[in-house]
Protein backbone atom coordinates (compact mmCIF):
# COMPACT_ATOMS: atom_id res chain seq x y z
CA UNK A 1 0.00 0.00 0.00
CA UNK A 2 1.45 2.88 -0.84
CA UNK A 3 1.14 5.39 2.85
CA UNK A 4 2.34 8.54 0.61
CA UNK A 5 -1.16 8.24 -1.26
CA UNK A 6 -2.86 7.81 1.51
CA UNK A 7 -1.51 10.42 3.50
CA UNK A 8 -2.15 12.69 0.53
CA UNK A 9 -5.74 12.13 1.21
CA UNK A 10 -5.56 13.55 4.82
CA UNK A 11 -6.28 16.91 4.38
CA UNK A 12 -9.25 15.97 2.10
CA UNK A 13 -11.39 14.19 4.81
CA UNK A 14 -10.36 16.46 7.82
CA UNK A 15 -12.36 19.63 5.20
CA UNK A 16 -15.29 16.93 4.50
CA UNK A 17 -15.35 16.23 8.59
CA UNK A 18 -15.22 20.52 9.46
CA UNK A 19 -18.12 20.94 6.42
CA UNK A 20 -20.17 18.05 8.29
CA UNK A 21 -19.69 20.65 11.41
CA UNK A 22 -16.91 18.47 13.60
CA UNK A 23 -14.56 20.90 14.63
CA UNK A 24 -11.03 20.91 13.90
CA UNK A 25 -9.14 19.80 16.40
CA UNK A 26 -11.84 16.55 16.73
CA UNK A 27 -11.87 16.13 12.88
CA UNK A 28 -8.01 15.80 12.72
CA UNK A 29 -7.83 13.35 15.39
CA UNK A 30 -10.62 10.83 13.32
CA UNK A 31 -9.23 11.31 10.39
CA UNK A 32 -5.19 9.96 12.26
CA UNK A 33 -7.26 7.19 13.34
CA UNK A 34 -8.76 6.28 10.14
CA UNK A 35 -5.45 6.62 8.58
CA UNK A 36 -4.35 4.26 11.08
CA UNK A 37 -7.15 1.82 10.73
CA UNK A 38 -6.68 1.90 6.50
CA UNK A 39 -2.80 0.88 7.14
CA UNK A 40 -4.18 -2.25 9.26
CA UNK A 41 -7.14 -3.07 6.94
CA UNK A 42 -6.19 -2.24 3.08
CA UNK A 43 -3.44 -4.88 2.66
CA UNK A 44 -5.91 -7.42 3.25
CA UNK A 45 -9.02 -5.50 1.63
CA UNK A 46 -8.74 -2.82 -0.41
CA UNK A 47 -11.13 -0.31 -0.25
CA UNK A 48 -13.08 0.46 -3.80
CA UNK A 49 -12.91 4.00 -3.33
CA UNK A 50 -10.02 4.87 -0.85
CA UNK A 51 -11.20 8.36 -0.17
CA UNK A 52 -15.06 7.24 0.66
CA UNK A 53 -13.58 4.63 2.60
CA UNK A 54 -11.39 7.33 4.55
CA UNK A 55 -14.40 9.87 4.93
CA UNK A 56 -16.75 6.93 6.11
CA UNK A 57 -14.57 6.03 8.67
CA UNK A 58 -12.84 9.21 10.19
CA UNK A 59 -16.70 10.54 10.51
CA UNK A 60 -17.38 6.93 12.39
CA UNK A 61 -14.61 7.45 14.42
CA UNK A 62 -15.36 11.20 15.15
CA UNK A 63 -19.02 9.91 15.93
CA UNK A 64 -17.25 7.54 18.22
CA UNK A 65 -15.47 10.61 20.04
CA UNK A 66 -18.49 12.74 20.18
CA UNK A 67 -21.61 10.55 21.56
CA UNK A 68 -22.19 7.92 24.03
CA UNK A 69 -25.01 6.40 23.36
CA UNK A 70 -24.36 2.66 22.24
CA UNK A 71 -27.52 1.92 20.70
CA UNK A 72 -27.13 4.51 17.90
CA UNK A 73 -23.89 4.04 17.54
CA UNK A 74 -24.87 0.35 17.01
CA UNK A 75 -27.26 1.44 13.91
CA UNK A 76 -24.32 3.35 12.72
CA UNK A 77 -22.19 0.17 12.53
CA UNK A 78 -24.54 -1.42 10.20
CA UNK A 79 -24.74 0.87 8.24
CA UNK A 80 -21.45 1.28 8.03
CA UNK A 81 -19.53 -1.52 5.51
CA UNK A 82 -18.38 0.00 2.03
CA UNK A 83 -19.99 3.51 1.22
CA UNK A 84 -21.11 4.64 -1.95
CA UNK A 85 -18.30 7.33 -3.56
CA UNK A 86 -19.31 11.04 -2.69
CA UNK A 87 -18.50 13.92 -4.93
CA UNK A 88 -17.04 16.66 -2.72
CA UNK A 89 -15.00 20.28 -3.26
CA UNK A 90 -11.79 18.72 -2.34
CA UNK A 91 -9.79 22.03 -3.45
CA UNK A 92 -11.05 24.52 -0.91
CA UNK A 93 -11.18 22.15 1.81
CA UNK A 94 -7.56 21.42 1.19
CA UNK A 95 -6.80 24.74 0.64
CA UNK A 96 -8.53 25.89 3.80
CA UNK A 97 -6.33 23.71 5.89
CA UNK A 98 -2.99 24.67 4.69
CA UNK A 99 -4.35 28.55 5.66
CA UNK A 100 -5.44 26.81 9.16
CA UNK A 101 -2.04 25.55 10.03
CA UNK A 102 -0.16 27.93 8.83
CA UNK A 103 -2.11 30.53 10.78
CA UNK A 104 -0.13 33.81 12.06
CA UNK A 105 -1.18 32.80 16.23
CA UNK A 106 0.92 29.89 15.50
CA UNK A 107 4.39 30.05 16.09
CA UNK A 108 6.89 28.40 13.35
CA UNK A 109 7.64 25.38 15.31
CA UNK A 110 3.51 24.57 15.79
CA UNK A 111 2.38 25.52 12.33
CA UNK A 112 5.08 22.73 11.19
CA UNK A 113 4.00 20.17 13.26
CA UNK A 114 0.43 21.16 12.81
CA UNK A 115 1.13 21.20 9.01
CA UNK A 116 2.89 17.56 9.16
CA UNK A 117 -0.11 16.17 11.00
CA UNK A 118 -2.83 17.67 9.53
CA UNK A 119 -2.00 18.23 6.18
CA UNK A 120 1.05 15.92 5.11
CA UNK A 121 -1.16 13.37 7.50
CA UNK A 122 2.46 12.13 9.43
CA UNK A 123 1.87 10.32 12.74
CA UNK A 124 2.89 12.34 16.16
CA UNK A 125 5.52 9.92 16.25
CA UNK A 126 7.07 10.72 12.77
CA UNK A 127 7.25 14.35 13.11
CA UNK A 128 8.92 13.77 16.64
CA UNK A 129 11.48 11.83 15.30
CA UNK A 130 12.15 13.93 11.90
CA UNK A 131 12.81 17.15 14.66
CA UNK A 132 14.56 14.42 17.61
CA UNK A 133 12.21 15.31 20.20
CA UNK A 134 10.39 13.18 22.31
CA UNK A 135 7.37 11.95 20.99
CA UNK A 136 5.14 13.45 24.26
CA UNK A 137 7.04 17.16 23.57
CA UNK A 138 5.74 16.78 20.32
CA UNK A 139 1.86 15.88 21.37
CA UNK A 140 1.98 18.51 22.84
CA UNK A 141 2.99 21.35 20.29
CA UNK A 142 0.11 19.83 18.13
CA UNK A 143 -2.23 20.10 20.53
CA UNK A 144 -1.16 23.38 21.90
CA UNK A 145 -1.40 24.39 17.95
CA UNK A 146 -5.21 22.70 17.58
CA UNK A 147 -6.44 24.97 20.90
CA UNK A 148 -4.75 27.81 19.40
CA UNK A 149 -6.85 27.28 15.89
CA UNK A 150 -10.20 26.13 17.14
CA UNK A 151 -11.91 28.97 17.15
CA UNK A 152 -10.15 30.62 14.26
CA UNK A 153 -13.14 31.84 11.65
CA UNK A 154 -12.53 31.21 8.23
CA UNK A 155 -14.57 33.68 5.91
CA UNK A 156 -11.45 35.14 4.75
CA UNK A 157 -8.78 34.05 2.67
CA UNK A 158 -5.54 33.04 4.93
CA UNK A 159 -2.44 34.97 4.33
CA UNK A 160 -0.47 32.62 1.58
CA UNK A 161 3.29 33.70 2.31
CA UNK A 162 3.09 32.55 5.79
CA UNK A 163 1.63 29.07 4.38
CA UNK A 164 5.21 29.22 1.61
CA UNK A 165 7.45 29.90 4.63
CA UNK A 166 6.50 26.91 6.55
CA UNK A 167 6.73 24.72 3.71
CA UNK A 168 10.23 26.36 3.17
CA UNK A 169 11.30 25.63 6.99
CA UNK A 170 9.83 21.91 6.71
CA UNK A 171 11.73 21.86 3.06
CA UNK A 172 15.39 23.34 5.54
CA UNK A 173 15.28 20.76 8.17
CA UNK A 174 16.42 17.96 6.42
CA UNK A 175 15.54 14.49 8.14
CA UNK A 176 15.91 12.28 10.58
CA UNK A 177 13.81 8.82 11.12
CA UNK A 178 11.76 7.26 8.63
CA UNK A 179 10.33 10.32 7.17
CA UNK A 180 12.25 12.39 4.70
CA UNK A 181 10.81 16.08 5.49
CA UNK A 182 12.61 17.51 2.01
CA UNK A 183 10.35 15.12 0.10
CA UNK A 184 7.70 15.59 2.25
CA UNK A 185 7.91 19.32 1.75
CA UNK A 186 8.13 18.68 -1.95
CA UNK A 187 5.01 17.03 -1.85
CA UNK A 188 2.85 19.31 -0.06
CA UNK A 189 3.89 22.38 -2.02
CA UNK A 190 3.50 20.37 -5.37
CA UNK A 191 -0.19 20.04 -3.72
CA UNK A 192 -0.44 23.71 -2.67
CA UNK A 193 0.90 24.55 -6.50
CA UNK A 194 -1.99 23.21 -7.85
CA UNK A 195 -4.82 24.10 -5.73
CA UNK A 196 -3.28 28.24 -5.81
CA UNK A 197 -2.33 28.92 -9.33
CA UNK A 198 0.19 31.38 -7.40
CA UNK A 199 3.17 32.68 -8.92
CA UNK A 200 5.47 32.46 -5.44
CA UNK A 201 3.83 28.68 -4.68
CA UNK A 202 5.12 27.93 -8.53
CA UNK A 203 8.57 29.66 -7.42
CA UNK A 204 8.79 28.16 -4.13
CA UNK A 205 8.17 24.31 -5.75
CA UNK A 206 10.55 24.92 -8.35
CA UNK A 207 13.12 26.22 -5.77
CA UNK A 208 12.99 23.17 -3.62
CA UNK A 209 13.07 20.95 -7.03
CA UNK A 210 16.30 22.04 -7.93
CA UNK A 211 17.87 22.10 -4.89
CA UNK A 212 16.78 18.68 -4.31
CA UNK A 213 18.14 17.77 -7.51
CA UNK A 214 21.48 18.12 -6.25
CA UNK A 215 21.02 16.37 -3.36
CA UNK A 216 23.02 13.25 -4.01
CA UNK A 217 25.87 15.43 -5.06
CA UNK A 218 26.23 17.31 -1.98
CA UNK A 219 27.92 14.86 0.75
CA UNK A 220 30.07 12.06 0.00
CA UNK A 221 29.06 8.92 1.44
CA UNK A 222 31.20 9.67 4.68
CA UNK A 223 28.46 12.16 5.35
CA UNK A 224 31.21 15.36 3.92
CA UNK A 225 29.97 18.50 2.81
CA UNK A 226 30.97 18.85 -1.11
CA UNK A 227 30.85 22.55 -1.98
CA UNK A 228 28.68 23.67 -5.03
CA UNK A 229 32.20 24.08 -7.63
CA UNK A 230 33.35 20.55 -6.33
CA UNK A 231 30.17 19.00 -6.89
CA UNK A 232 29.81 16.20 -9.65
CA UNK A 233 27.36 17.27 -11.97
CA UNK A 234 26.35 14.29 -13.65
CA UNK A 235 24.85 13.25 -10.22
CA UNK A 236 22.32 15.98 -10.14
CA UNK A 237 18.77 14.57 -11.03
CA UNK A 238 18.43 16.01 -14.50
CA UNK A 239 14.58 15.37 -14.22
CA UNK A 240 14.12 17.47 -11.03
CA UNK A 241 16.07 20.29 -12.86
CA UNK A 242 13.84 20.12 -15.96
CA UNK A 243 10.84 19.92 -13.67
CA UNK A 244 11.83 22.96 -11.52
CA UNK A 245 13.12 25.12 -14.93
CA UNK A 246 10.19 24.41 -16.39
CA UNK A 247 7.57 25.38 -13.42
CA UNK A 248 9.94 28.62 -13.24
CA UNK A 249 9.53 29.56 -16.42
CA UNK A 250 6.02 29.86 -16.65
CA UNK A 251 5.63 31.73 -13.21
CA UNK A 252 8.25 33.99 -14.53
CA UNK A 253 6.24 34.73 -17.46
CA UNK A 254 3.65 35.91 -15.59
CA UNK A 255 5.75 38.75 -14.51
CA UNK A 256 4.92 38.92 -10.76
CA UNK A 257 8.26 38.13 -9.34
CA UNK A 258 8.56 37.73 -6.07
CA UNK A 259 11.55 36.02 -3.47
CA UNK A 260 10.92 32.74 -4.52
CA UNK A 261 11.20 32.70 -8.13
CA UNK A 262 14.02 34.90 -7.54
CA UNK A 263 16.09 32.48 -6.09
CA UNK A 264 14.47 29.64 -7.77
CA UNK A 265 16.32 31.64 -10.58
CA UNK A 266 19.70 31.80 -8.90
CA UNK A 267 19.24 27.82 -8.79
CA UNK A 268 18.12 27.30 -12.16
CA UNK A 269 21.57 29.24 -13.41
CA UNK A 270 23.52 27.13 -10.95
CA UNK A 271 21.55 23.80 -12.64
CA UNK A 272 22.26 24.95 -16.05
CA UNK A 273 25.97 25.07 -16.02
CA UNK A 274 27.77 22.19 -17.04
CA UNK A 275 31.22 23.06 -15.70
CA UNK A 276 31.42 25.44 -11.84
CA UNK A 277 33.52 27.41 -15.07
CA UNK A 278 30.87 27.77 -17.43
CA UNK A 279 28.28 29.23 -14.40
CA UNK A 280 26.58 32.61 -15.46
CA UNK A 281 28.12 34.89 -12.42
CA UNK A 282 26.52 38.16 -14.15
CA UNK A 283 23.54 36.67 -14.53
CA UNK A 284 23.27 35.59 -10.84
CA UNK A 285 24.94 38.65 -9.29
CA UNK A 286 21.92 40.89 -11.10
CA UNK A 287 19.37 38.11 -9.74
CA UNK A 288 20.87 38.54 -6.31
CA UNK A 289 19.82 42.45 -6.91
CA UNK A 290 16.50 41.81 -7.22
CA UNK A 291 16.73 40.02 -4.45
CA UNK A 292 18.35 42.64 -2.26
CA UNK A 293 15.36 44.47 -3.94
CA UNK A 294 12.64 42.36 -2.55
CA UNK A 295 13.28 41.27 0.61
CA UNK A 296 16.34 43.97 1.69
CA UNK A 297 17.97 40.78 3.65
CA UNK A 298 21.60 40.77 5.08
CA UNK A 299 21.87 37.31 4.00
CA UNK A 300 21.18 37.69 0.67
CA UNK A 301 23.50 41.03 0.31
CA UNK A 302 25.93 38.25 1.82
CA UNK A 303 25.42 36.20 -0.99
CA UNK A 304 25.60 38.96 -3.50
CA UNK A 305 29.13 39.59 -2.44
CA UNK A 306 30.12 35.95 -2.52
CA UNK A 307 28.40 36.12 -6.12
CA UNK A 308 30.10 39.21 -7.08
CA UNK A 309 33.70 37.44 -5.97
CA UNK A 310 33.38 35.20 -8.92
CA UNK A 311 31.83 37.44 -11.30
CA UNK A 312 34.10 40.64 -11.02
CA UNK A 313 37.23 39.33 -8.51
CA UNK A 314 37.00 38.58 -5.29
CA UNK A 315 38.43 42.25 -4.70
CA UNK A 316 34.96 43.20 -5.54
CA UNK A 317 33.36 40.91 -3.53
CA UNK A 318 36.31 41.51 -0.48
CA UNK A 319 34.94 44.76 -0.93
CA UNK A 320 31.28 44.30 -0.97
CA UNK A 321 31.36 41.99 1.87
CA UNK A 322 33.21 44.82 3.77
CA UNK A 323 30.17 46.62 3.88
CA UNK A 324 28.24 44.26 5.59
CA UNK A 325 27.67 43.40 9.36
CA UNK A 326 31.03 40.87 10.45
CA UNK A 327 28.02 39.66 12.84
CA UNK A 328 26.15 38.39 9.91
CA UNK A 329 26.25 33.95 9.80
CA UNK A 330 28.91 33.00 7.44
CA UNK A 331 30.34 36.42 7.11
CA UNK A 332 33.96 34.80 8.02
CA UNK A 333 33.43 31.91 5.71
CA UNK A 334 32.77 34.02 3.02
CA UNK A 335 35.52 36.01 3.67
CA UNK A 336 37.92 33.50 4.21
CA UNK A 337 36.59 31.65 0.43
CA UNK A 338 37.16 35.29 -1.39
CA UNK A 339 40.39 35.46 0.44
CA UNK A 340 41.43 31.77 -0.74
CA UNK A 341 40.74 33.28 -3.57
CA UNK A 342 42.45 35.96 -3.64
CA UNK A 343 45.37 33.85 -3.46
CA UNK A 344 45.62 35.14 0.37
CA UNK A 345 46.09 31.83 2.13
CA UNK A 346 47.42 32.87 5.23
CA UNK A 347 44.45 35.00 6.25
CA UNK A 348 41.69 32.77 4.85
CA UNK A 349 43.33 29.49 6.94
CA UNK A 350 42.91 31.90 10.15
CA UNK A 351 39.04 32.86 8.66
CA UNK A 352 38.62 29.27 7.92
CA UNK A 353 39.34 28.14 11.50
CA UNK A 354 37.41 30.77 12.95
CA UNK A 355 34.44 30.58 10.99
CA UNK A 356 34.38 26.86 11.92
CA UNK A 357 34.49 28.11 15.75
CA UNK A 358 31.35 29.80 15.43
CA UNK A 359 29.73 27.28 13.26
CA UNK A 360 26.51 26.07 14.48
CA UNK A 361 26.10 23.26 11.86
CA UNK A 362 28.04 19.57 12.07
CA UNK A 363 28.52 19.58 8.49
CA UNK A 364 29.38 23.13 7.84
CA UNK A 365 31.95 23.21 10.88
CA UNK A 366 33.65 19.14 9.71
CA UNK A 367 33.77 21.07 6.02
CA UNK A 368 35.07 24.66 7.20
CA UNK A 369 38.23 22.51 9.77
CA UNK A 370 38.97 20.86 6.68
CA UNK A 371 39.63 23.94 4.50
CA UNK A 372 42.03 25.45 7.37
CA UNK A 373 43.28 22.54 7.54
CA UNK A 374 44.06 22.21 3.91
CA UNK A 375 45.43 25.57 3.59
CA UNK A 376 47.62 25.42 6.61
CA UNK A 377 49.31 22.18 5.67
CA UNK A 378 50.16 23.91 2.25
CA UNK A 379 52.62 26.94 4.10
CA UNK A 380 56.01 26.69 4.62
CA UNK A 381 56.67 25.25 8.16
CA UNK B 1 13.20 25.77 16.47
CA UNK B 2 17.10 25.53 17.64
CA UNK B 3 17.70 23.18 20.81
CA UNK B 4 19.61 24.18 24.02
CA UNK B 5 21.50 23.08 26.99
CA UNK B 6 21.24 24.26 29.71
CA UNK B 7 24.11 23.39 32.43
CA UNK B 8 24.22 22.96 36.06
CA UNK B 9 27.74 23.27 37.42
CA UNK B 10 28.44 22.01 41.30
CA UNK B 11 31.57 24.19 40.91
CA UNK B 12 33.62 25.58 38.08
CA UNK B 13 30.77 28.70 37.19
CA UNK B 14 30.54 31.62 39.26
CA UNK B 15 29.37 31.48 42.10
CA UNK B 16 25.40 32.20 43.09
CA UNK B 17 24.08 35.23 44.34
CA UNK B 18 22.32 33.84 47.28
CA UNK B 19 25.02 31.23 47.78
CA UNK B 20 24.43 29.28 50.42
CA UNK B 21 24.75 25.47 50.31
CA UNK B 22 21.87 23.58 50.05
CA UNK B 23 22.29 21.47 53.45
CA UNK B 24 22.10 24.88 54.96
CA UNK B 25 18.57 25.48 54.02
CA UNK B 26 15.84 24.35 55.80
CA UNK B 27 13.85 21.55 55.13
CA UNK B 28 11.01 23.74 53.61
CA UNK B 29 13.43 25.56 51.56
CA UNK B 30 14.89 22.88 49.92
CA UNK B 31 10.84 21.74 49.18
CA UNK B 32 10.13 24.92 47.39
CA UNK B 33 13.41 24.45 45.68
CA UNK B 34 12.59 21.06 44.62
CA UNK B 35 8.69 21.77 43.66
CA UNK B 36 9.65 24.85 41.68
CA UNK B 37 12.36 22.69 39.62
CA UNK B 38 9.28 20.11 38.95
CA UNK B 39 6.99 22.65 38.10
CA UNK B 40 9.60 24.24 35.49
CA UNK B 41 10.15 21.18 34.42
CA UNK B 42 6.14 20.15 34.08
CA UNK B 43 5.65 23.70 32.31
CA UNK B 44 8.40 23.24 29.90
CA UNK B 45 7.02 19.60 28.92
CA UNK B 46 3.33 21.33 28.61
CA UNK B 47 4.90 23.96 26.06
CA UNK B 48 6.61 21.67 23.66
CA UNK B 49 10.11 23.04 24.75
CA UNK B 50 10.97 20.04 26.68
CA UNK B 51 13.96 17.63 25.09
CA UNK B 52 15.32 16.02 28.28
CA UNK B 53 16.88 16.33 31.43
CA UNK B 54 19.06 14.39 33.67
CA UNK B 55 20.93 14.86 36.65
CA UNK B 56 24.54 14.05 37.31
CA UNK B 57 26.61 12.52 40.42
CA UNK B 58 29.73 14.53 41.52
CA UNK B 59 31.90 11.45 40.99
CA UNK B 60 33.18 12.52 37.49
CA UNK B 61 36.66 10.29 36.66
CA UNK B 62 39.32 11.27 34.40
CA UNK B 63 40.26 8.28 31.98
CA UNK B 64 42.86 8.62 29.18
CA UNK B 65 44.43 5.51 26.87
CA UNK B 66 47.89 5.09 27.94
CA UNK B 67 48.51 2.29 24.97
CA UNK B 68 47.79 -1.43 25.66
CA UNK B 69 46.62 -2.31 28.79
CA UNK B 70 44.28 -0.52 31.61
CA UNK B 71 43.80 3.24 30.94
CA UNK B 72 44.93 5.40 33.92
CA UNK B 73 42.35 6.74 35.78
CA UNK B 74 42.58 9.47 38.36
CA UNK B 75 39.90 11.76 40.14
CA UNK B 76 41.59 14.48 38.06
CA UNK B 77 44.61 16.02 37.85
CA UNK B 78 43.13 19.39 39.17
CA UNK B 79 40.92 18.23 41.59
CA UNK B 80 40.87 22.19 43.22
CA UNK B 81 39.06 23.56 40.22
CA UNK B 82 37.55 21.15 38.13
CA UNK B 83 34.23 21.99 36.26
CA UNK B 84 31.70 19.37 37.70
CA UNK B 85 28.35 19.23 35.99
CA UNK B 86 25.38 18.93 38.24
CA UNK B 87 23.02 17.82 35.53
CA UNK B 88 21.60 19.20 32.30
CA UNK B 89 18.39 19.87 30.68
CA UNK B 90 17.72 19.96 27.21
CA UNK B 91 14.97 22.42 25.37
CA UNK B 92 13.94 22.80 21.44
CA UNK B 93 12.82 26.30 21.58
CA UNK B 94 11.65 29.27 18.94
CA UNK B 95 14.50 31.57 19.70
CA UNK B 96 17.63 32.41 21.25
CA UNK B 97 15.43 34.68 23.11
CA UNK B 98 13.27 32.34 24.53
CA UNK B 99 15.93 30.28 25.78
CA UNK B 100 17.99 32.85 27.50
CA UNK B 101 14.27 33.40 29.46
CA UNK B 102 13.84 30.03 30.48
CA UNK B 103 17.49 29.88 31.35
CA UNK B 104 17.06 33.17 33.61
CA UNK B 105 14.07 31.46 35.21
CA UNK B 106 15.63 28.48 35.91
CA UNK B 107 17.80 30.35 37.53
CA UNK B 108 15.47 32.05 39.39
CA UNK B 109 14.65 28.86 41.40
CA UNK B 110 14.20 29.52 45.77
CA UNK B 111 16.99 28.58 47.95
CA UNK B 112 17.63 29.60 51.63
CA UNK B 113 15.39 32.20 52.77
CA UNK B 114 12.99 31.40 50.21
CA UNK B 115 15.11 34.27 47.62
CA UNK B 116 16.07 32.95 44.41
CA UNK B 117 19.86 31.30 44.19
CA UNK B 118 20.70 33.61 41.03
CA UNK B 119 22.93 30.99 40.11
CA UNK B 120 24.87 31.17 36.84
CA UNK B 121 23.41 28.22 34.32
CA UNK B 122 25.27 27.83 31.31
CA UNK B 123 23.85 27.98 28.07
CA UNK B 124 24.66 26.21 25.14
CA UNK B 125 23.43 25.78 21.76
CA UNK B 126 23.26 22.69 19.80
CA UNK B 127 24.91 21.91 16.84
CA UNK B 128 22.44 21.18 14.03
CA UNK B 129 23.22 18.26 12.02
CA UNK B 130 20.81 18.95 9.57
CA UNK B 131 22.20 19.90 5.77
CA UNK B 132 21.64 23.36 5.43
CA UNK B 133 21.59 24.76 1.32
CA UNK B 134 23.89 27.47 0.35
CA UNK B 135 24.85 28.08 -3.05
Amino acid sequence: MDEVALRDLAPTVIGVLERRGADFAAAEDAVQEALIEAVRVWPQEPPRDPRAWLITVAWRKFLDATRAEAARRQREDAVWAEPAPESVAAVDDTLHLYFLCAHPALSPASAVALTLRAVGGLTTRQIAQAYLVPESTMAQRISRAKRTVSDVRFDQPGDLSTVLRVLYLVFNEGYSGDVDLAAEAIRLTRQLAKLTADEEAAGLLALMLLHHARRPARTRPDGTLVPLADQDRARWDTRLIAEGVDILQAALARDRLGEYQTQAAIAALHADARTAEETDWVQIVEWYDELVRLTDSPIARLNRAVALGESDGPQAGLAALSDLDPALPRHTAAAAYLHERAGDSTTAARLYAEAARTATNLAERDHLTRQAAHLNSQQPK
Amino acid sequence: MAKYLLLKHYRGAPAAVNDVPMDRWTPEEVSAHLRYMREFSARLRETGEFVDEQALTPQGTFVRSDGPGKPPVTDGPFAETKDLIAGWMVIDVDSYERALELAGELSAAPGAGGEPIHEWLELRPFMSATQCITE
